[in-house]
């Protein structure tokens, strides 16, 4: 797959990406000298020198290896919502002839991972009481967290399927599916815990596109799919030699764990 | 029972660009000082894994841990103020560096009819033209007292802009001591658009250096690589000047500075008008200190030196009912809106790459640059085109009508992520009477400690300059080529929720008059003569800029008073 795509793209403007990164170090190093602030650049620079370049533990198969990929098991949903996940996920950002959607790309575990963990109990929130009443330009102000909103969301979905297809989520068409998440996008015939079902709707839309686009560490955008087809580079040290070019340039994506890889 | 340590000659609250510049300068003039912060220490190396939008951009890795401390905000004194649960609207940092760490590193000079708001409009347009209850007022300091200082500043950080004069903005002394960022396809669209409008563009003056550059205080940075990731980030080259990798390295070297971070000021200690210290917390044992000190200086957030003052019952709170006390009084922020949108569906730019200060702008627009006689608003906004690096979980842009999910949003936002080239009003701020900080009745921090409130709306004013700009912006737009074009030109209420800007000013503002300003012009309490409150809570008003420029300019004015002060030991320094 990563093979087939690289053939159909412009060749890299710098060559491969290592060695744009490398001859960036170099540069870079070499103007900051001994002083204070080496930072990141002096640490992968001294590593760079001290350490044999080889594969280590942590490396990414390489393309077309299969290899089971342990991240996608559950932290926080059951098998249902799991499966609700993906479904309405998919409605959101859906496989199309320009590539993969929500469910190709691991949107549903990057949704259960990410509520499992800080973010899914609004961990750096201010979650203080009381909780009152608030006007449109004050923002959330609901008790319960994004893991209960987004749990109760979707037993609300589960409920409104029942009631107005008499169906369970999965024997939805996608016609079917897609009238439903314009209910609860509008807000205005479910309410779920006393809020509108937009509330829950724009939680589910936000983080099916952070899945579909965040660096893969988080479980979602599989193999840099989502990147490439959006043309993004994802995490490259320099752009220093494209800057000011007109014509546009289509990378090789990367990703953070290269820096554990071939740098770390 | 708070541990009481030995007395030190000056602490410093808050460790961010002011208390780093603060800190250096003393630290230089041989003073000893301590500085207080109450995040964690930072370095370049911690930016290891910095190219991370989802960590940084959308789970705020950088910003206040608001489950301690938060904000609440109305928009009128009618309703009730509620806690800003979430981080929105502006991005409070936290730690070492302070915002100075993920702020994008646009750098202007407030324009010389800022500093001089008041006398300028009426000796302009007479007393009329300012509404009633728009508490305009003069800086106390004009922009020619300033320049010096703006040059020093700008020296330290290394900003990068164009040779020579720009004829829209104050008198320079000195060129930038950096050359500017270079020039993307998308900057020259936007460049000879309004030069064919016969406006006057400029490189935007850019913290992210544009070359290696070695300050005079010996700090030798490397360049800028425009890899698209500033604003909310930190910088693991160094190259995105912060107080970091600039001051405070420099204050430490001297031997007379000393840091510690992880603890957070509860009050600053006062008795008959003069400060004794301050009050600490560690933030993970619970300890607390106190800090006696000859000299205190606040240097955090602009909202969190008002909040410490007001916590510290120093100084007198401002009443909006009677438009007296000064603790409070005259909050300001940005007025954003009127952007404009050129669409291309014969190219692609490279908009993944990019610099937090990487742009061309105009003020022909801005501040009184342009005739207001016969126009609904006072001063204006600087107009730009900006290319910071489009990160793609928050780029999506679609053409409007578009569904906001679905096979066509998927299908838009695909294809327009690389054609759309967006031109924006960062738009000046000016003081209402009924806009104001003050400390919210109801809901209080970890500690038990009342927020901050925040009573703010968006008025007439506002909605006038917008709809105004946005005339200037599809003028520019519709000659940059693109095969359609698009505004907007309203604003409505204030909303906390949507991310605007990170410029919150006023509420211990600077001037000549004790009885509308809290602070001389350096800064020093009419209150309590050996406490210095510098930050933006310092604006009278905010302009259509960036503010940092300007506060580094304040804080090295600042930091001279300040070693006057310790020398004769007491008065207002003049």
């Amino acid at each position: 797959m990563a093979e087939e795509e690289k053939d159909q793209q412009p060749k890299q403007p710098n060559g491969p990406q290592d060695e744009s990164r490398r001859k960036f170090l170099k540069v870079s190093g070499a103007a900051l000298g001994g002083v204070v602030v080496g930072g990141v650049v002096g640490g992968l620079i001294g590593r760079n020198m001290n350490q044999p370049k080889q594969t280590q533990p942590g490396t990414p198969a390489k393309p077309g290896q299969q290899t089971k990929d342990f991240n996608q098991a559950l932290m926080y949903m059951n098998a249902e919502q799991f499966t609700l996940t993906e479904a309405l996920a998919e409605r959101i950002f859906p496989e199309d002839e320009l590539g993969p959607g929500a469910k190709a790309l691991g949107v549903a575990f990057f949704i259960d991972h990410q509520l499992a963990g800080q973010w899914g109990t609004n961990g750096r929130d201010y979650m203080m009481g009381p909780f009152q009443k608030a006007e449109a330009t004050q923002g959330y102000q609901a008790i319960f967290k994004r893991h209960e909103l987004f749990s109760t969301g979707l037993q609300a979905v589960k409920n409104y399927a029942q009631q107005k297809y008499q169906k369970g989520v999965p024997d939805l068409t996608p016609e079917q599916l897609d009238e439903l998440l314009t209910v609860f996008e509008k807000g205005q015939e479910v309410q779920i815990n006393g809020l509108p079902s937009s509330v829950f709707f724009n939680l589910l839309r936000s983080s099916t596109l952070e899945g579909a686009y965040s660096d893969p560490l988080y479980g979602g955008n599989k193999d840099m799919q989502g990147w490439r087809m959006k043309k993004y580079p994802g995490n490259q040290m320099t752009y220093m030699d494209i800057i000011e070019k007109e014509e546009f340039v289509t990378y090789e994506p990367a990703s953070l764990s290269d820096h554990m890889t071939q740098h770390g | 029972m708070a541990t009481k340590l030995p007395k030190v000659p000056v602490v410093i609250v808050g460790m961010g660009w002011m208390g780093g510049i603060i800190a250096a300068e003393l630290a230089k003039a041989g003073i000893k000082t301590v500085g207080l912060e109450r995040g964690k220490r930072r370095k370049t190396e911690d930016y290891f894994m910095v190219h991370d939008e989802l960590r940084y951009a959308l789970r705020y890795d950088l910003m206040q841990d608001l489950s301690r401390e938060s904000i609440t905000f109305r928009n009128t004194s009618k309703m009730t103020a509620l806690p800003m649960r979430t981080h929105g609207s502006f991005l409070l940092g936290e730690g070492v560096g302070g915002s100075g760490v993920h702020w994008n590193g646009q750098n202007y000079r407030f324009l010389p009819y800022d500093f001089q708001i008041r006398t300028k409009t009426i000796e302009r347009y007479g007393a009329k033209k300012i509404p009633d209850g728009m508490q305009l007022q003069d800086w106390g300091i004009t922009y020619d007292e300033l320049e010096p200082y703006f040059d020093k500043y700008e020296k330290m950080a290394g900003i990068s802009g164009d040779k020579g004069q720009n004829p829209m903005v104050g008198k320079r002394s000195a060129d930038f001591p950096v050359g500017p960022m270079k020039k993307t396809p998308g900057i020259k669209l936007f460049e000879e658009a309004a030069k064919k409008l016969g406006y006057h563009p400029y490189m935007v003056p850019s913290a992210n250096l544009a070359d290696n550059y070695t300050n005079p205080d010996g700090i030798s940075r490397a360049a800028c690589q425009y890899c698209g990731f500033c604003e909310r980030f930190g910088c693991e080259y160094g190259a995105k000047s912060d107080p970091v990798v600039t001051v405070l390295p420099v204050a430490e070297k001297t031997g007379n500075f000393e840091l510690r971070d992880l603890s957070n000021v509860m009050e600053v200690l006062h008795t008959g008008g003069r400060a004794t210290g301050v009050r600490y917390i560690n933030t993970l044992t619970g300890e607390e200190f106190e800090q006696p000190a000859d000299v205190v200086v606040l240097t955090s957030y602009a909202l969190h030196n008002v909040r410490l003052l007001l916590l510290s019952k120093l100084g007198k709170p401002y009443d909006p009912s009677t438009g007296t006390g000064v603790i409070g009084r005259n909050y300001a922020y940005q007025v954003n809106g009127g952007g404009a949108q050129a669409i291309y569906e014969d190219r692609e730019f490279n908009l993944f790459a990019g610099a937090g200060a990487l742009g061309s702008c105009i003020d022909d627009f801005n501040g009184d640059n342009f005739d207001h006689s016969n126009l609904p608003f006072l001063h204006g906004a600087n107009i730009r085109y900006t290319q910071a690096g489009f990160r793609p979980i928050q780029t999506n842009p679609t053409p409007a009508g578009t569904p906001k999910w679905g096979k066509e949003f998927k299908k838009q936002s695909l294809h327009y992520y690389n054609r759309i080239l967006t031109i924006g009003v960062q738009g000046s701020s000016l003081p209402w009477r009924h806009h104001y900080l003050d400390l919210d009745p109801t809901y209080k921090d970890v500690y038990g400690r009342p927020l901050l409130r925040i009573t703010y709306d968006f008025e007439d004013q506002d909605r006038e300059m917008i709809k105004f700009m946005a005339t200037k912006t599809i003028a520019i737009a519709n000659e940059m080529k693109a095969t359609k074009t698009q505004a907007s030109n309203t604003i409505s209420n204030y909303d906390i929720v949507p991310y605007q800007s990170t410029h919150n000013t006023g509420g211990a503002v600077m001037g000549t008059d004790p009885g509308n300003s809290a602070t001389n012009t350096h800064m020093q309490m009419w209150d309590a003569e050996n406490v210095f409150v510098i930050g933006a809570n310092a604006f009278t008003h905010n302009s259509g800029y960036n503010p940092t420029g300007t506060l580094g300019a304040l804080a090295y004015r600042a930091a001279e008073g300040i070693t006057k002060y310790m020398q004769q030991g007491k008065g207002m320094i003049g």
